[in-house]
């Protein structure tokens, strides 16, 4: 992934940070809640959720137990289609395909829609240096742009922001990329949201290139689906002449017929929406409707070393809904920011190791992120076990073994008496423990699932022979706020 | 080694415990999902539509044919609409009442001459009552996909019962993925603040559907 979060702390240090700042914990606590209760409703209406899900699931595996036969079909669809086919094996090969391809067209800006891919390979950054300016045209991604600030969710990237801090940075900020904020501007949404319609509307409308990402690609028919709500990125992938759209290679589907599954089960998960207000599908280029030229570039950057690793690889079916955010106790209180990734969350401690590797402090971290209770695998529409694959990076972590990094087979040293392995202990106690939980003894017991570990796995074994591992208490981090609180602001 | 290689190489190696599964594609992923939620008469499930349009903020009217005229011109004057664009396959018929300038849906159009137009009037492919969603692909009474985005206020007439389907498996079934193809439920919406709906941000603030009868 980018170097946009090199030097992150660890994920127990950052953790305490944010769960300081009463501002951020606010914020999320309040925004995790309200969408927790709307998704159980949306979802309700659905009687058969769990033959979806398990849908959902198989559809996945099977696209990626044939991943290469889907990527070949998908290559020969899109160009039968009029688009053009890019293969990146990394970020950086993404990064200048791209900047390659916009500096073909003679422009020096372009406009995006929110993507995860393009987040994770640092294009924006990567375009500056090559003297193109990249505008964020979602709301929250604006915001976090102008802001100077980095996402801390999936789904709603400024989560972390409340209406005021949004109009503060909206008035200090628009001026330097366009057209300003009115004087006036107070801070009710609905007039935030017409300051960002008018600063953005002036750069949809002369734009000649547009950056994608999507959410799903058919194979078959060589169709690529972007789900949205603002109408963004209907401007990004219908106004410019030349559309770029980055994406992850396991975001394939075989069959057309396959949306009927995601596109049910993804904004219920989502945005707790029957259907979210705008949903985009194209395929190749259209005469004289649309972008005159259309790159797909296909993106790897760890996502076939994921793919061999064989407990590790259902972390490829996800698709990004950011349910399991919003349910987890952890990131209530720590934030998206800890996470050190674009991608945060119960997702993030799952993806973000097997994407970069374990090497750095804060991604030997991540799989310790977790208490695992266990909430995240029941809301995940496509069922990947998040606590399953937690426990198997943390023996990666402690053990070491065979895993394969940028195509390469490799044997993981053990990290034991390393740092990583002294940052994994610090983050396994500020995560499962509560001091408090701790002394009482109690065992590791779900309220959601019946199958969990009882112990740590590898030498985490003999740590946890020797302390029982605590229940997951009603509150645990409230209470043990409460009694460790230095009442100072530690974030940012 | 091209990417191309490189990349379809190291997904072959990461499967190599993976046997393949040779069974056809229906058989090897099984559905016992619902093709339908419910069931509902054809009446019922256009009264779903309405109420879900609605739910998510659409304007939701109704009209038969010889009704449909004076209902657009009332929606337009309503709006104070002076400019109207207009695919070139839209009846004539449905906006021949309105006293209004018809701007067509041409290719040499720039996206800042859409911009200063009031309204558009479209048909739609399908909608989809279980969802309350209208669906564009593009045939001639629907336009380019920038006509039903750029201006602020569209009106979409959905032929019921014929155009509207209950499900989104119903709805797939019907669509040509060749076309493209543009899914709106509700008008345009964001929840980034504080995870507060505000309708309209950059798509069109208002949307009306009129069922014609
Ligand atoms: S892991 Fe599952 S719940 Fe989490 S974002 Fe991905 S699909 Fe959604």
């Amino acid at each position: 992934m980018s170097g946009t979060f090199v030097g992150m702390p660890a994920f127990p240090e950052a953790a305490r940070a944010a769960v300081h700042n009463a501002t951020l914990r606010g914020n999320l606590r309040h925004a995790t809640h309200t969408i927790r209760a709307k998704r159980a409703r949306a979802v309700a209406e659905l009687d058969d959720w769990p033959a979806l899900r398990e849908a959902g699931r198989r559809i996945k595996d099977h696209t990626l137990r044939h991943l290469d036969r889907y990527l070949e079909q998908l290559e020969e669809s899109v160009t039968a289609a009029g688009g053009t086919v890019h293969w990146a094996a990394d970020a950086e090969e993404a990064n200048r395909i791209v900047a390659d391809l916009v500096k073909a067209t003679g422009e020096s800006e372009v406009v995006k829609v929110k993507s995860m891919a393009t987040q994770e390979i640092g294009l924006n950054e990567a375009l500056l240096a090559e003297g193109i300016h990249a505008y964020e045209t979602d709301l929250a991604e604006l915001i976090v742009q102008l802001g100077k600030d980095r996402p801390s969710h999936i789904l709603v990237p400024a989560i972390h922001r409340n209406r005021g801090e949004i109009r503060d940075v909206f008035r200090s900020e628009m001026g330097a990329w366009g057209r300003p904020a009115p004087e006036d501007l107070t801070d009710t949404p609905a007039e935030l949201a017409e300051a960002a319609r008018l600063h953005l509307r002036e750069k949809f409308l002369r734009a000649r290139v547009g950056i994608s990402g999507a959410n799903f690609m058919v194979a078959e028919t060589g169709t690529l689906v972007v789900v949205e709500s603002e109408g963004n990125g209907r401007m990004c992938l219908t106004l410019p002449e030349t559309l770029i759209s980055v994406v992850g290679i396991e975001k394939i589907v075989p069959t057309w017929r396959d949306l009927e599954v995601f596109l049910q089960t993804l904004p219920r998960s989502s945005t707790a929406e029957r259907m979210n207000p705008y949903t985009s599908m194209w395929t190749g280029t259209t005469d004289e409707d649309g972008p005159r030229a259309f790159h797909l570039v296909l993106l790897d950057n760890g996502r076939t070393d994921a793919l061999a690793d064989q407990v590790g690889r259902q972390a490829l079916r996800c698709i990004r809904c950011s349910a399991c955010l919003n349910v987890c106790p952890v990131y209530e209180r720590a934030g998206g920011h800890a996470y050190g990734s674009v991608y945060p969350g119960p997702i993030g401690a799952i993806l973000s190791p097997q994407l970069r590797g374990t090497a750095s402090e804060i991604d030997a971290s991540l799989p310790y992120a977790s208490s695992l209770c266990g909430a995240c695998y029941e809301v995940c529409p496509v069922a990947i076990d998040i606590p399953e694959v937690l426990v198997h990076l943390r023996e990666r972590v402690v053990e070491g073994g065979p895993a394969v990094r940028q195509g390469n087979k490799v044997v993981l040293k053990p990290a034991r008496g390393h740092a990583a392995e002294r940052a994994a202990m610090r983050a396994a106690r500020w995560a499962f423990a509560h001091p408090g939980t701790l002394r009482a003894g109690q065992r590791l017991a779900s309220r959601t699932r019946r199958l969990h570990p009882r112990t740590l796995p590898g030498p985490g074994r003999a740590w946890s022979g020797t302390r029982d591992l605590p229940a997951v208490p009603a509150e645990p981090f409230r209470d043990w706020w409460q009694r460790t609180r230095a009442g100072r602001d530690g974030a940012e | 080694m091209s990417s191309r290689d490189r990349i379809l190489g190291r997904v072959r190696r990461a499967l190599a415990d993976v046997t393949p599964d040779e069974r056809p594609y229906g058989e090897a992923v099984p559905r016992d999902h619902l093709r339908v939620h419910g069931e509902r008469t054809p009446e019922q499930t256009v009264e779903l539509l309405a109420e879900n349009l609605a739910d998510y903020r659409a304007v939701v009217h109704r009209a038969d044919a010889e009704g449909l005229p004076l209902l657009v011109m009332r929606l337009l004057a309503e709006r104070g609409a002076r400019e109207v664009l207009v695919p070139s396959g839209l009846p004539t018929r449905w906006t021949a009442a309105a006293d209004v300038a018809r701007i067509h849906d041409r290719a040499e159009h720039t996206p800042q001459r859409l911009d200063r137009v009031d309204s558009v009037v479209t048909g739609c492919a399908v909608a989809i009552a279980e969802t309350g969603t209208i669906v564009l692909d593009g045939s001639s009474d629907q336009g380019r996909r920038r006509i039903s985005l750029v201006p602020d206020h569209h009106i979409c007439v959905v032929r019921v019962p014929g155009q509207v389907v209950s499900s989104v498996p119903e709805a797939l079934e019907r669509l040509d993925p060749a076309r493209p193809l543009t899914w709106i439920s509700g008008p345009s919406a964001t929840s980034d603040i504080e995870l507060d709906r505000v309708e309209g941000v950059h798509g069109p603030r208002t949307l009306e559907v009129i069922l014609l009868s």
